[in-house]
């Protein structure tokens, strides 16, 4: 399953769609981003934060290296992440997956709004 | 994909099921990216409520899977190799610790990464081998949530 999805990256994202393609967000987004200094808006994430080069800067290694972490780590730990809670648990109304995706925000809140301006800031 | 459900998963996989599971891996990894969900840029945006766009897939992929699932009980609906399938029960789907705790730090990391577990995959498909990075980061995540599994609150 792992290897279809890269072979279903590929086609999403080289074939289906050009790499240089501006994801269209809202200005209000584009804006708060700009002022934490992203100026790359191509394609699916931001080249100032997500390469190769960036990883042993402090924000490669919190966006990239601590973010991918927490997220295997917390996938683990609340039993599913968000197809398995946010979209499979909510759709078959299991209590847990809600308390889970009210997790997912809390945590998801803090980083977009206490933790990146912080760090690219 | 929650632990209940990775169960049901029988341990012995012909090469028939690999290759249905291969397909649909790449079907939803195709959705992924031209549904955008898997944009750092669209994360950023739902986390500051600024666009209904990531709302409206999530919140359309519940409505689709609640009717699926309501369907598939109603007409007693089986696996592919005819075997019953197990949807979690009410009881052993009470809100615990874990969830809770675990789903925060999820979150924190989600927020930062802006991607989850499979989405990593398609992203490196789509050109992106900084993802690999990600990809062994969240591997070495779930490998410490394992080693100090027994000293957490769950």
């Amino acid at each position: 399953m792992a290897s279809g999805m890269v072979l279903g990256g590929l086609i999403g994202g080289r074939i289906l769609a050009r790499p240089d393609d501006v994801v269209a967000i809202s200005g209000a987004t584009r804006s708060d981003l700009a002022s934490l200094g992203i100026t790359d808006f191509t394609g699916m994430v931001p080249s100032d934060v997500f390469a190769l080069q960036q990883i042993l800067t402090v924000p490669g290694l919190v966006i990239i290296v601590l973010g991918g972490f927490l997220v295997g780590f917390g996938a683990r730990y609340a039993n599913g992440c968000t197809s398995g809670h946010a979209i499979s648990g909510l759709a078959n109304l299991q209590a847990s997956s809600l308390v889970a995706v009210i997790g997912f925000f809390v945590g998801g809140l803090i980083s977009a709004h206490v933790l990146l301006p912080l760090i690219l800031g | 994909m929650t632990t209940a459900e990775m169960e049901q998963v029988e341990p012995k996989e012909g090469s028939e099921s690999l290759a249905v599971y291969f397909t649909l891996g790449a079907l939803i990894a195709v959705v992924f990216m031209k549904s955008e969900v898997v944009s750092w840029f669209r994360i950023q945006e739902m986390f500051r409520f600024q666009a209904i766009h990531m709302y409206g897939v999530i919140g359309s992929a519940v409505a689709v899977g609640a009717l699926s699932i309501a369907l598939m009980k109603r007409f007693g609906v089986r696996t592919i190799r005819g075997g019953e399938i197990d949807f979690p029960a009410r009881a052993a789907a009470r809100p615990q610790k874990h969830h809770i705790v675990g789903g925060t730090i999820f979150g924190l990391g989600w927020g930062l990464v802006g991607a989850c577990p499979g989405p990593l995959f398609a992203l490196i498909g789509s050109g992106l081998p900084v993802m690999v990075v990600a990809l062994l980061s969240a591997v070495a995540g779930a490998w410490a949530y394992g080693l100090l599994r027994p000293s957490l609150p769950h």
